[in-house]
């Protein structure tokens, strides 16, 4: 199997409007970006590019099916080879990873990467039944379809399994908005406190307004090549590349039914023991089996045995604070069950950052470095991919460049995971960066 | 002088597009600055949504009975139900679950879906049953929502049923027993 890099990327302003424009030049906006970044031509992607690939969530946010093929033609890459990925919140994600099959099957040297959503285009409380609309239609949209409340319900079992608190949810949120203040590509850029998130208007107890991401209009780009394919793009632009290297991908599922997962044993990452976790009933509704899955997939194709001591940063996603919090568990950063210690202990805060917070293990491996998904915004068919992108400018060490602020770039970053994830645990995927160059 | 020609015009109507800005420039060179132009655009439609093999769950409901379904061949029980097991892929029977279960975990919505807003808050509870593998997704009734607490999770929960059935998975609730 080749090499596969991620050459480069693009993000447009994630806005919760972008009624200027439709989706087409909103990709092409993340799209030129990638172009301008390797300094490559319009014209000369158009001959170089092999195939591509684009991801759009939902059909009825945008009232538009094949709006996959309309965003190919307006990028110039007719008549080659295109596909739609969708699968949820992970729609990104799943986009990143049919974009390195192509290159990694040995098919494409070059394949571009796009995905959108304009969720702007319905009231916030249609966007919502249009996301519930992604749980069972027969037994779970009608008893009361929102998914903040199915994710609540997730975090009330994890409180009570765990005794996991409200604070500690919070403290996600003071993080991921304080850090998102030095991300000008970010739509939310405060700086809050953990009163901040508790006294915001109640959603779905116990997840407040500031627990949750907010919809979005918005586009992200990546280019993948392999070896064959950079000595190509070098050749076109007179430059040398900066690649970050995909080292491992990994995918997983669960019933979309949450009343349907079962209570077992705990999938063991290399450094855990069965005897961890021995009154453990597992996965439930308190954890993402998913996306423990996809972790040990990926940290195995990665020869990663170590995952917090071997990454040196995380992009999740935390659409919720509190599936943040489940994600570190699912993601080996510590033992199922102590998230809300790990996020009180400030291990996943940036370091050199006054979130206000007395913080002993501050900066042991960032997570959301960006802000993620709760600052950023969820435009979810580019979700992913912005994760990508933010990811690839850490392992080049660009990050100051792209955000005019050099605050968020953490120091010799060689190494970051990425996880993108659907509907309560369903579609959850990981994949591995490491700088190639 | 041209002749004056009556066209036939469209007779107007007092229905239409919902404007919500139409700036136009003097110059069209500065088009390009022009604001959006939004226009509403209604979609309803109505699906005929089958139940299919799941169809005996709602029949169940309208007769006061909460059924799912167990594999014959490895025991696996379901809350919900299922036609085919999950683990074995065998076809499942069907079976009546207690009346009484156990809040697994819950949430109050305070905001929802358009269509539930109205509903609002309402509380959504996975009942657990000792005896049944998986789970169930209803409401709790009968409680105040704002004394929402962990404690409720392992409260003891009775099902009832709406007399006159709706044939959705509403038409059971739950209440503390």
């Amino acid at each position: 199997m080749p090499d596969v890099y991620v050459v480069s990327g693009g993000v447009s302003k994630f806005a919760k409007a972008r009624p200027d424009r439709t989706f087409q030049p909103m990709v092409k906006e993340a799209y030129d970006y990638l172009l301008d970044d390797i300094g490559l031509d319009f014209t000369q992607a158009v001959e170089l590019v092999d195939g591509t690939t684009s991801s759009y969530f939902s059909d009825h946010f945008g009232r538009q099916l094949m709006g996959g093929a309309m965003a190919t033609d307006y990028l110039g890459m007719c008549p080659k080879h295109n596909k739609r990925i969708e699968g949820g919140g992970a729609t990104g994600g799943l986009n990143f990873q049919a974009g390195w099959e192509g290159v990694a099957s040995g098919r494409f040297d070059i394949v571009l990467t796009y995905g959108w959503e304009t969720m702007s285009h319905v009231n916030t409380w249609k966007g919502n039944e249009f996301i519930a609309l992604a749980s069972d239609v027969s037994f779970d949209y009608p008893v009361g379809g929102f998914y903040s409340g199915y994710y609540a319900m997730m975090v009330t079992r994890h409180m009570k399994e765990f005794g996991t608190t409200v604070e500690q949810l919070a403290l996600v949120s003071v993080k991921n908005h304080n850090n998102a203040f030095h991300n000008p590509y970010a739509q939310k850029r405060k700086r809050i406190t953990i009163e901040d998130v508790r006294n915001s208007t109640m959603v779905a107890w116990p997840l407040t307004l500031l627990d949750i991401c907010v919809m979005s209009d918005g586009a992200a780009a990546v280019l993948f090549a392999n070896e064959e394919g950079i000595n190509k793009l070098e050749k076109a632009t007179g430059r040398s590349m900066k690649p970050t290297k995909v080292i491992g991908v990994g995918g997983g599922m669960d019933a979309m039914r949450m009343a349907d997962r079962p209570h077992g044993d705990v999938i063991l990452l290399p450094h855990e023991k069965a005897e961890d976790y021995k009154d453990l009933k597992y996965p439930g509704v308190h954890s993402f089996r998913s996306g423990r899955n996809a972790s040990k997939e990926a940290y195995k194709m990665a020869g990663i045995t170590d995952p917090i001591n071997e990454l040196d940063f995380v992009e999740l996603h935390d659409a919720y604070t509190s599936s943040e919090i489940q994600t570190y568990e699912d993601m080996g950063l510590c033992k199922y069950g102590e998230g809300g210690g790990f996020v009180e202990r400030g291990a996943p805060f940036m370091p050199g950052v006054d979130y206000g917070y007395d913080l002993p293990e501050q900066g042991k491996i960032p997570v959301n470095p960006s802000g993620g998904l709760i600052a950023c915004g969820h435009p979810v068919g580019a979700t992913g991919l912005m994760q990508a992108v933010f990811g690839h400018w850490q392992c080049q060490g660009t990050i100051a460049d792209h955000f005019g602020d050099p605050t968020l770039q953490i120091k010799d970053a060689k190494r970051g995971a990425i996880h993108s994830h659907a509907g309560t645990g369903t579609y959850v995927t990981v994949s591995i960066l490491e700088k190639g160059f | 002088m041209a002749e004056k020609k009556n066209y036939y015009k469209i007779p107007e109507t007092d229905d239409g597009t919902i404007l919500f800005n139409v700036p136009f420039p003097e110059d069209l060179k500065q088009l390009k600055d022009m604001a959006p132009i939004l226009i509403k655009q209604p979609y309803h439609i109505d699906y005929l949504h089958s139940y299919g093999q799941d169809s005996p769950f709602f029949a169940g409901l309208a007769n006061g009975k909460l059924l799912s379904n167990k594999c014959p061949k490895c025991g696996y029980t379901y809350g919900t139900p299922r036609m085919h097991c999950m683990y074995c892929g065998t076809e499942c029977d069907w079976f009546e679950l207690p009346r009484e279960g156990y809040i697994h975990c819950f949430t109050v919505c305070h905001f929802g879906s358009e269509e539930f807003l109205p509903e609002t808050p309402f509380i959504l509870i996975l009942v657990e049953w000792p005896e049944v593998d998986t789970l169930f997704l209803a409401r709790l009734v009968d409680v105040d929502p704002a004394d929402a607490s962990i404690d409720w999770v392992g409260m003891k929960v009775r099902a009832q049923f709406k007399r006159l059935s709706k044939f959705k998975p509403t038409d059971v609730y739950f209440v503390p027993a």
